[in-house]
This record gives structure tokens, sequence and C-alpha cells, in this order.
């Protein structure tokens, strides 16, 4: 089992003719994904190594079924593509694409919830989502992970999600599910809607959540632990000797007004039960504790 | 990207909103020329990216051109929270009768847009939200929807202005909300918003932070990006076009990622050391970006030793090895280097550094181990 996707997940690539598309979409129908098809208005009729690319998604869900979507398309044009995929049927969307103004990414989150209620979009920014063994829609390189259980893997960053996936393995430790859900301001998929999916996901038997400064999703996602998990949780929170007023490399990144730091963070999710390791190493080793425990 | 206040007050004006004439000096007596053509009273005031410049003496009223010469004259130079003003907003003086406080930001957690209207202004506004959360009056705009004037009206009404103040007040929110979402900004913020003795609302301060994420559909932003404070190693990075933050310490650390450069950071402080920067690399590692970034690196005269923390990928470990060989080639490094590479093919790239390895190009196992040993090094060479 996994959340969100699986092996029977039909998946369009916008923006397949690119060469970040190409060289990704190849990479995950390698993994074993259903690439179905890929949209640019331009090259309708055309194919990218056998994969059939349709006007838009309308088109692609029509022809192919299917309902997912990834999109490989430069910020400028992001929120026509995440629009474009919620008009055409797709009813999770993923955006691996960096420098979305944050503007665009509130505008698309509020229209998406008022019009296209039962969408998920997961990022800008992120690196995608892995079910091991069964889906793998991004740009995590899928070797690293090992499929099956009992963990699930929820982060803000890419390569700490990729050192996370990398040290159960060496543990020989499986992975339902590992979702990265960006580093921006408005990211579409929230730390509480993937660990409220773990928590119903049977599969699924402890958490590793890996944050990092800004905002205040840590604090919520702790809140959410307190009151309605009962799986054992893990945490590491990137950041803790950040200095304020920086935007850390993401653009969400950052400590402003004394608010968003790591400590906070830490304490919050401490609070609430969790095994908090203060590098990513001793994180993987208290899952590694946790999961010899269960 | 953070504008001055001299120039969120022209971006301000640009989406119609009152604010008062004025000019930018460099140096006394362009301050004392500007005033001459503005004629005095005028206010001589501190540009720099930091809150605080009252207190700290930087903004003062001169009532005449003798006054302008001696302000300007202990203004400029003057230390800032650590900024060094270098240049000065010489402003027609206003009379102010009320000081009010307005802004709009994203509310990450609401994910809507923020604004906040308080009839206590000119102080921070965090001081009053502290003290008396009750004088703001706050409302969240969705995106999608946009500011009507209907609800504006009822977000002034429930500040509590002065009942003059209100219709003026009401208009500069619309237009502060329009500059806000057509200018791509973070954060609009004025602070004080004043009435003056004639009934007007004016805008005496400004304070804008754009997404520089949108510079694509704002061409005008690169005179802004050409302001914002970098010092030279960030200067350096930034020509490079490398995801780089100046820190104080003595350990150059270059990784691939935000989080995991970061996690590098925080990893060299734990073990008692204190990182020189914060470099995100990105995910490939290639060796031109390995050598652009060694090069920014080495220049940095207080870097003692240096951390390279490479997490393969999609890119493979070999991959990255024969780009630190490469970029090594290139660039002369004087600080000794600890390399901790893992991930996808890590042994196959630690086969192909081995060779390489001597007393000035360390290889560790994992990410603690390479922390001990590069910030011992870094000890070692300041001692």
């Amino acid at each position: 089992m996994s959340i969100f996707v699986d092996s029977n997940t039909k998946v369009i690539y916008q923006g397949l003719t690119g060469s970040q598309g190409r060289y990704y979409g190849l990479l995950n129908r390698d993994y074993g994904t259903q690439v179905v098809g890929g949209t640019n208005p331009k090259k309708a009729g055309e194919d990218v190594d056998g994969i059939p690319i349709f006007a838009n998604c309308a088109e692609a869900v029509e022809a192919t079924g299917a309902t997912a979507s990834c999109i490989f398309i430069p910020a400028a044009g992001v929120y026509s593509a995440v629009m474009d995929a919620a008009a055409g049927g797709i009813k999770f969307i993923v955006c691996i694409t960096e420098g979305v103004p944050a503007h665009d990414e509130a505008t698309f989150y509020n229209e998406l919830k008022a019009q296209y209620p039962d969408v998920q979009l997961l990022g800008p920014n992120c690196p995608g989502i892995i079910s091991p063994g069964q889906c793998n829609i991004g740009i995590t390189a899928g070797h690293i992970a090992k499929a099956g259980g009992p963990v699930g893997i929820v982060s803000r960053s890419g390569t700490l999600t990729y050192q996370a996936l990398y040290e159960l393995q060496q543990k020989d430790i499986g992975v339902t599910t590992c979702v990265g859900i960006g580093g921006d301001p408005v990211p579409g998929t929230s730390f509480i809607d993937c660990l409220a999916a773990f928590e119903a996901d049977p599969d699924t038997q402890a958490v590793m959540m890996i944050g990092e400064i800004g905002g205040s999703a840590e604090e919520e996602a702790a809140d959410f632990i307190k009151n309605h998990m009962t799986k054992p949780v893990s945490s590491y929170i990137a950041g803790v000797t950040a200095p304020p007023g920086k935007k850390m490399g993401h653009a969400g990144a950052i400590v402003s007004g004394g608010k968003g730091t790591a400590d906070a963070k830490m304490e919050a999710l401490r609070d609430a039960g969790v095994k908090v390791g203060l590098n990513p190493t001793e994180a993987g080793e208290l899952m590694a504790e946790i999961v010899a425990s269960l | 990207m953070d504008l001055f206040e001299y120039q969120g007050k022209q971006f301000f004006k640009q989406f119609g909103m009152p604010v008062s004439d004025g000019e930018v000096a460099f140096t006394v007596q362009e301050a004392v020329d500007a005033a001459e053509r503005l004629g005095t009273p005028v206010m001589v005031k501190a540009q720099v990216h930091t809150g605080g410049r009252g207190k700290a003496g930087g903004v003062k009223f001169a009532a005449s051109v003798e006054d302008v010469q001696e302000h300007a004259n202990n203004i400029l130079g003057l230390d800032i929270n650590g900024h060094i003003v270098q240049r000065l907003w010489i402003e027609k003086a206003s009379d102010i009768s009320e000081e009010y406080y307005a802004s709009f930001t994203l509310d990450r957690s609401a994910k809507q847009h923020l604004g906040m209207l308080s009839a206590e202004g000119g102080v921070e506004i965090e001081t009053v939200a502290a003290e008396n959360p009750d004088a703001i009056s706050k409302i969240h705009v969705d995106p999608a929807v946009g500011l009507t004037r209907e609800a504006a009206q009822a977000w002034v009404d429930g500040a509590n202005l002065n009942p003059v103040a209100v219709e003026g007040a009401v208009d500069i929110a619309m237009k502060l909300y329009d500059a806000y979402v057509q200018g791509d900004a973070d954060l609009v913020e004025i602070n004080p918003l004043i009435l003056t003795p004639d009934n007007r609302v004016h805008v005496l301060d400004a304070k804008v932070t754009l997404d520089s994420n949108s510079v694509f559909r704002h061409e005008d932003y690169a005179e802004f990006d050409e302001t914002q404070p970098r010092d030279e190693r960030e200067e350096a990075a930034h020509e490079k076009g490398l995801q780089y933050v100046g820190l104080e310490g003595s350990v150059g650390v270059i990784a691939n990622g935000a989080g995991l450069a970061m996690s590098t950071v925080d990893v060299v402080n734990q073990v008692g050391g204190k990182p020189a920067n914060f470099l995100d690399i990105g995910g490939g590692a290639n060796a031109d970006v390995m050598a652009g970034a060694l090069e920014v690196i080495n220049n940095d005269p207080e870097v003692k030793s240096i951390f390279i923390n490479i997490f393969g990928g999609i890119t493979r470990g070999e991959e990255v090895a024969n780009g630190i060989i490469e970029a090594l080639n290139r660039v002369d490094i004087d600080a000794p280097i600890v390399i901790r590479l893992d991930g996808t093919n890590a042994d196959e790239g630690r086969e192909i550094l081995q060779p390489a390895l001597n007393d000035k190009l360390m290889m560790e196992p994992t990410m603690l181990d390479a922390a001990k040993k590069v910030v011992e090094l870094a000890k070692g060479a300041e001692a």
C-alpha cells in the first residue's frame, strides 16, 4: 500500500518535450511508472520515445484515462499548466518547477480549492513523490528507496529526502511512500495532508518528517500529530544555525521577525511526542529504533 | 529583494499613492543641493536595508540648509545594525496629526494575503501586536478573488481611525493592495501612514520586499537587484548564479541541495566549528558549478578549511567525483578540503577520489565524521 500514487496511477508529463521533462519522464517510465502521455500544444500528435503528445490535459485524459500529471514547465507557464491540468480532469498534480512567483502559487492554490476541490497539488519546487517499487513521479533517484514499508516519509527538502531514503535503505528499512512537499511559501500539499494520509494507510506504521526553517508548517504538523496521530514520528529540522532574514536556498526557508526558527519547531515536535534528531543521520537512527520496536 | 525607502516610495507612486517629493543624495553636497531645490524644512533620512533608523540617529529634521549639511555629514557613513549608510533620501518635511500603520503580506498558514491596519502607527507592528492586539484591524484576502472596495471599507472601519481619515485610508488601502499584487511583492508596509493637519492621508515611509522569483515579468526590477546589500563574497557568488549566504566563520561549506547545505552548516556548528557560508550548488554537482563554488570559497580570506558534502541522487557518485577532480585541477585551492560523498554509486565515486587524496584533500565516510575533521583542520590552521 501507499499514499496518493501506486502502480495503477497513470501520469501525463506537462512539458515532456522539454529537456528536463524528457529526461525525468523517461527515467520515471524506466522505473515502472505508467507514463501514458505528454502535453505541448505545438507538438500534439508527435511522440517522445513512443509516448504520445497531446495538445492539453483534457485531450490527454480523454485518450489515456490518466489521473495524475507532472509539471516540468518553466516558472512563467506554471499557473496555466496547473489550471490546464485541473480543467482537464487530472486529480493529482505534481509540480517540480522551482522559481514560481509566490503570488501565482497563492492564486492557483485558492482557485483549485474553490473550483476543483477534489484536485490535489504537490509542490511547486518539490522533488515529487515515490511509492517505491510502484510509481515514481519527479526527480527522485528510484534505486535509493527500498520498497515495502513500514515507513512513510514527508519532507520539505529534496536532498535531505534522498538522504533519508538512502539511510533507511542502508538499514534495510522499506518505505511505503515518500512525499517531497517542496520548499516554497505556498505548498499545494502540506505536512498535515501527508500525515493524515499516512495515519490512514494500513501499511505505513511510522512516519519520518523532515522540515526546515521558515513559516509555521512544522508547528501546525506538531499540533496535528499530538491530537490526531497514533503512529510514531521521527523528525529532523534543517537550519538551526541559519541567520535571521536570509533566504537559505529555498524561497520559504527564512526566519523573519523571530518567527520560523528551527528551535521553536523542534520544541513543538518534541512536545507532540516526536523523536527529533539533531542531524539527518540521527533522525534515521531514531527511525530505525522506532521500526525495531514496532 | 528589499527596496530602499525611496525606491519603495517611487514604487508606491506608480500606483497613485501620495508620497512626499524628495531626492537621493550620496554626498553632503548633493544633500544640500537637493534641500535647496526642494526648499526647507526637509527630512534627512538614511537609506539602509534595516529597521531602527530613527533610534540610531539616521533620521533627522532639518529646518535649514545648514542643518541639512550637519545631519548629512553625521548620517553618511553611520553604522546602523551593521549597515553603513551610503545614501540619503532628502524629503519635504510633513506636518503630522496622527500616525497609522498599513501593510499587506502573505499569510503562509492561511495561504491568503493578510492586510493589517492600525491607528497605532510609528512604532513596530510586532510591539503593537504583543501589547495591544485589538488595535490591529486584519483582513484576509483570497488571491483568487481580490480586494473589493466594500471589504476595504470594512477593514478600515475596524481600525478606528480618525473619521476624517477614513476615505483617504480606503483609497490608499486599495492602491496598496494593487501595488502588492501587481508588483509581486512579499511585503508592502507603510509605517507611518499619516494624517496631516489639513486632513490628508499621506505615505510617510515605505518598506517593500519584492519576490525575486517574479523578475521574469518585471524587467525594471534589475535596478533593485543591483542595490541589494551583498558582501564581496555574496556578490561573486551571485554573479555565478550560486545560492550563497555569507556567514562569519572559518569553514567553507559546499553542498548539493538547499536542505543538505543548511544541514551541513548546522552539523559544522554542532561539532564546535563556525561555517563561513551557506552554499547550495544544486542537484547536478558537475565540474563547472563545483569549480565556481570553490573559487568563491577560496577567495574568502577567513576560510581555513573546506567541507564538500555531496549526496548523489540521479547524479551518480562517479560523475560527482570526476567533477570534483576536474574542478580541483582548474582552481588552485589554499585550504585543506574534506569530502563526504554518499548516495548513488558512492563506492565507485570514492574509488575515483582515492588516488587524489593527500593532506590537502581528505575523505570521510559520514557527514558527522567529515564535519569533525574539517573543524579540527580549521582550528589547527587558526592556532
